[in-house]
């Protein structure tokens, strides 16, 4: 198969190649689909481990005195004030207070923040930095292109993370949710941090794009014992749906607002001034569509696009959808009329012509915890 | 990837194997590698009649949906039941135990050859 030459290759392309992944085009970059099986991978990351390339992720460094309030100024939660060694989840607003990206901003010092943005806005939200955090005594470098991500992620991640031969890093087992340390690999700077996009535990692994291949090798054999399997981002997708993870594309985009998509919270409107404020204070209009979870019986999912109905009138569009691996049934998000958006209440799915009943149910679809 | 010589094949990556009068229909190796893991199909039943190039059913996996299109004109003999039971003999035993359905056929529709299929998918 011919390979387009204006795709980016990812750092760790010659990895995949040699694994036989199937690849497909993600924001312009040739990215693994899959390696062997779809739903093979998905139940390595719940049960064992699954390793993932997500160097096509953008991530860009404010530093300097500012660089706090710079990001206060420039997202629409509060950053200046978590510690160092923390990640918070944000978004980044437009004017109108609509969703332009969602982001994760970890704290790495005093005057040192990385944000890591969706390979497709990796241009909008660094002009957005770029341009909002003038003013404000700080850089703003974005170093996509420099910067390569390995995540593994999954029950037996932890073991195999504190496993890789060359990895120095102090205090691992101990870090929590949503923190990140500073480490070395064969004395190359990686950034870990205890994130990810599965709805397992599980870590991600920054690093220079010359030392990825060697990380991931090294991150494969501490793998070997603890099934570790190497995963495509067709997996990645229904792992983050069944978690109730929104995707950029599908249930954000510039036309929501945040309380249209159960993300009021990641707003902090005790903050003075940011860009976005007035459009969210203004509102949504009455009758916005809001972000819902949908679950059905038997194996027809909803898919991106298909309307939602109810009495045979269009009250809704799904905008991620697919047979849950694990759950067994079909999951969907899928933006409603308000009025259809209490927990309980039963709408219909166009499926290709044939309406499937569908209930809204709360989120998480899938919740390791609970499990 | 396999490309059995002794089947005929459509653009839309179904297979055909004649026996008699009868056409066993099923999705290539090709198109059940990049639908992904099957989960679900919906075939047409016994009886009904088709149409060469009409959509009659689809395969629908984790991350997409394909249509089933028909590669002959005639009358649904079988609608494979193990299939319908466990889709994922679609991926793993897509000439053999993964056929779709069979249909006593009346008159082909644009089939090509092994080599013809094998000569697309290479594109």
């Amino acid at each position: 198969m011919l390979v387009s030459d204006n795709l980016k290759l990812s750092p760790l392309d010659s990895i995949h190649r040699e694994l036989g992944a199937s690849f497909t085009d993600f924001a312009g970059w040739d990215m693994p689909v899959r390696y062997t099986s779809d739903l093979a991978e998905h139940h390595a990351v719940r049960t064992s481990a699954g390793i993932f390339d997500l160097s096509h992720m953008a991530e860009i460094y404010l530093t300097g005195p500012g660089a706090g309030a710079a990001l206060d100024y420039a997202l629409a939660g509060t950053l200046s004030t978590i510690p160092i060694g923390r990640a918070k989840y944000s978004l980044l607003l437009n004017d109108l207070g609509c969703i332009l990206d969602d982001l994760v901003v970890y704290r790495l010092g005093d005057e040192e923040f990385l944000v890591v943005a969706n390979a497709g806005n990796r241009f909008v939200a660094a002009e957005a930095l770029l341009e909002r955090a003038r003013g404000f005594d700080c850089v703003v470098r974005d170093e996509s292109d420099a910067v390569a991500l390995i995540a593994v992620q999954g029950p037996n991640a932890l073991d195999i993370v504190s496993g890789i031969a060359g990895l120095s890093v102090d205090g691992l087992a101990e870090l929590g949710y949503y923190r990140c340390l500073p480490a070395t690999f064969d004395g190359i700077d990686v950034v870990v941090a205890r994130t990810g996009y599965t709805g397992e535990d599980g870590f991600e692994l920054y690093i220079h794009r010359d030392h990825a291949v060697a990380l991931w090798r090294a991150a494969t054999v501490a793998g070997e014992k603890h099934d570790l399997l190497a995963c495509g981002l067709a997996c990645r997708d229904t792992l983050r749906l069944e978690a109730g993870m929104p995707l950029y594309g599908h249930e954000l985009s510039t036309a929501l607002k945040p309380a249209q998509v159960n993300a009021g919270r990641v707003v902090d409107m005790t903050k003075e001034n940011f860009v976005g404020r007035q459009g969210v204070e203004a509102g949504v209009f009455s009758g916005a569509a809001v972000l819902v979870g949908l679950q059905s019986e038997g194996k027809r999912a909803g898919r991106a696009d298909y309307d939602v109905t109810s009495n045979g009138r269009t009250i809704g569009t799904v905008t991620s959808g697919a047979l849950s691996p694990t759950l067994g049934y079909p999951i969907a998000f899928a933006l409603v009329e308000p009025d259809f958006a209490e927990i309980g209440t039963v709408v219909d799915i166009d499926v290709r012509g044939t309406a499937i009943p569908a209930t809204v149910v709360s989120l998480p679809f899938y919740n390791r915890k609970a499990r | 990837m396999s490309t059995p010589e002794n089947l005929q094949y459509t653009k839309e990556h179904e297979w055909v194997r004649i026996e008699g009068d009868v056409a066993v229909v099923g999705i290539t190796q090709f198109a059940a590698d990049a639908l992904g893991d099957v989960v679900y199909v919906d075939l047409p039943k016994a009886g009904k009649a088709i149409t060469a190039g009409a959509i009659v059913g689809e395969a629908e996996s984790t991350k997409s949906v394909g249509e089933l299109f028909a590669p002959v004109t005639g009358e649904v003999v079988e609608a494979n039941q193990a299939v319908i039971d466990s889709p994922e003999l679609v991926n793993s035993d897509p000439y053999g135990a993964g056929w779709l359905f069979s249909v006593k056929v009346e008159s082909l529709g644009e089939l090509i050859s092994a080599d013809a299929y094998a000569a697309l998918i290479a594109e």
